[in-house]
């Protein structure tokens, strides 16, 4: 598709691309399950056709990964709109009422990404 | 919260009373200021302001005090015999409430619970929305290009469906749930082939699903005979036995899948030959196999199964019937009316949830290499960890078993106090059904475990969102804690002195 472009780069750097969003899209998760879920999918997926060959069947691959990174765009902006405290299992902080403000924040970790 | 109420108090008062000086208002008529500079005071102003304690201020004062004195900040101290922060002695509302938040704080507790139902994968949200938003057509309409819309998502799901099981789109049937489509298939085959009065038999076995147990118990006041096949125990039926029951008045089998509180999965393929060679239809509650475990209608020559959507990262609301064509089963509707769903199940499809059960089946199916393989990982890790603590047995079969199911009976610990120990993580010590009952399981008693056994046993669900992390938490978790009950039980410290159980003879009271 982009292969007769010569200024967009080579098909390699594509699916690197696309690899990079699809985990940065993924960390945006609000809850810890399907953000470790977003990021182990995309891996394992990426590890499990890493040898296609058929330049045909690399096509039809990205343009489903390019498909899911739009689904995960919408759906990390639904899941940061209602989101709940954190799992005893995440570390950082969390939804807290310290009291000495009086007010519930919600604090951004700030470090992790 | 609580803190929102003083403020606005506070601040009500400061605006009333800026309204009697003049520094307050910019503007003030000469005449006015003048009339005020000539009014002399000779008592202390009077303002609602003086009558109120500013706690801020004086807690600051306080904290400040404290500080100087013990070199500590307050938030860092501990008042000795209470075991309160020293802020919490001070200032009442904003310690204590801290107090009370400590404890709350990130405490959702890890979802272990996959067999009562599974998390909305985002991927099915997103195919959901555009349905509850544009897309609101009825898939009945076929008048106008909005029903029309509605009409191709729902049979695109309906082909996702019958895809992810090997059957037609058309023998699928979208219900409300498995529950439905139980009553249903149960119901609907009886009433339709009973009422000569010669089909009149119906098998089961004693660990099915509530929903079937009790519509097998509805049909029974109506006059049908039914057998509750006893299971082995190890949970499998025993096909001798199955085979012995089969009467020829017999009309219907149904027997589950995947058992939902140990996860045993029944030989279906041999259960449903032996139906076929007796022209018996053979219904199967499949709400937690599909998906999970590879089905096919045909293989297994099932007649009738029951899906269900919430189980397989799906909407809760909606779930499937399969219901064969050749040869045709035909059923005696429940729900009469406009004749939808060839017309074994009236009323109005609902598009989004027909659309997200479709396209969690369509994951399910694209995925279930993937994930059967990770639930395999996690649940022999989980399995390994928790049966390498002293008196702990897997109930149900180890080889036939659904990996994603563990159900563990912790000896000498009481079930329900290990659940309350277990706070940090949801999980079940039977169905949902009947967690709110402290009755022991009539299942894990149909396998033939003791009262004590039944009444220690948890189960443990995996799904696809589970991490390794969580597994390694609730290891860590079940370890500490059981022994910290077991260390309380007089009964644990006569097993370690050596003595039999049984060989007491208990006091009566």
């Amino acid at each position: 598709m982009s292969l007769t472009q010569a200024g967009r780069g080579d098909m390699p750097y594509q699916v690197r691309s696309l690899y990079r969003s699809l985990l940065r899209q993924g960390r945006q998760f609000a809850s810890y399950n399907f953000r470790e879920y977003a990021k182990r999918r995309t891996r394992d997926a990426f590890k499990e056709h890493k040898n296609e060959a058929e330049e045909r069947r690399i096509q039809d691959l990205m343009e489903k990964g390019k498909q899911e990174l739009q689904m995960l765009k919408r759906q990390t902006v639904i899941s940061q709109f209602y989101q709940f405290d954190r799992l005893v299992v995440e570390g950082g902080k969390e939804l807290s009422q310290k009291g000495n403000e009086g007010g519930l924040m919600r604090e951004k970790d700030t470090g992790w990404d | 919260m609580s803190n929102i109420a003083p403020t606005v108090a506070r601040q009500a008062l400061r605006t009333y009373s800026r309204r009697h000086t003049s520094t307050a208002l910019g503007y003030v008529s000469p005449r006015f200021a003048a009339l005020q500079q000539a009014r002399r005071s000779y008592v202390t102003e009077t303002k609602p302001n003086n009558a109120t304690v500013n706690v801020d201020t004086a807690v600051r004062a306080d904290q400040k005090a404290f500080l100087r004195e013990t070199g500590k900040r307050p938030e860092d101290a501990t008042i000795p015999t209470t075991g309160l922060g020293a802020d919490a002695m001070m200032n009442p509302t904003a310690g204590l409430l801290k107090h009370a938040t400590v404890m709350d704080q990130g405490a959702r507790p890890i979802y272990l619970d996959m067999q009562a139902t599974t998390p909305l994968d985002p991927r099915v949200l997103d195919a959901m929305l555009p349905f509850m938003t544009g897309l609101y057509g009825n898939p009945h309409s076929r008048t106008h290009a909005y029903g029309w819309e509605t009409e191709k998502a729902v049979e695109n799901a309906r082909e996702h469906l019958a895809n992810l099981v090997g059957a037609d789109p058309k023998e699928i049937i979208f219900t409300s749930g498995a529950t439905e489509s139980n009553n249903m298939s149960i119901k609907g085959v009886a009433r339709f082939f009973g009422r000569g009065g010669k089909k009149n038999h119906i098998i089961t076995s004693q660990t099915e699903h509530k929903c079937v147990l009790d519509s097998c118990r509805h049909l029974q006041d109506e006059g049908f005979q039914v057998t509750y096949l006893p299971v082995q125990t190890n949970g499998l039926i025993d096909m001798a036995q199955l085979e012995a029951a089969m009467r020829p008045e017999t009309c219907l089998v149904s027997i589950m899948s995947v058992n939902n509180e140990i996860g045993v999965i029944q030989p279906i393929e041999e259960i449903g030959r032996l139906c076929r060679s007796k022209k018996i239809f053979f219904h199967t509650d499949a709400a937690q196999a599909v998906g999970k475990i590879p089905m096919d209608v045909n293989k297994m020559h099932i007649d009738l199964m029951s899906i269900s959507g919430h189980k397989i990262y799906g909407p809760k609301g909606v779930g499937a019937c399969y219901v064969r064509r050749r040869p045709r089963v035909r059923l005696d509707p429940i729900i009469s009316g406009g004749g939808q769903e060839r017309g074994l199940r009236s009323g109005t499809l609902a598009p989004p949830l027909a659309v997200g059960i479709g396209e969690a089946a369509r994951i399910c199916k694209e995925d279930m290499e993937y994930d059967s393989k990770r639930i395999t990982m996690l649940s022999n890790r989980l399995l390994d960890g928790l049966l390498s603590l002293e008196h702990t047995t897997l109930n149900g079969d180890r080889e036939r078993h659904y990996p994603g199911c563990v159900n563990v009976s912790f000896a000498y610990v009481e079930g329900e106090s290990l659940l309350m120990a277990l706070k940090d993580i949801a999980l079940s010590s039977g169905s949902a059904c009947t967690s709110a009952s402290l009755e022991p399981s009539y299942v894990l008693r149909a396998l033939g475990s003791s009262d004590e056994s039944a009444h220690s046993s948890i189960r443990f669900g995996i799904g696809r969102f589970t991490t390794e992390a969580e597994i390694d938490y609730v290891l860590k978790a079940v370890r500490e804690r059981v022994t910290f009950l077991r260390e309380l039980s007089p009964l644990w410290e006569m097993v370690q002195e050596g003595i039999d159980l049984n060989s007491i003879e208990w006091s009566q009271h």
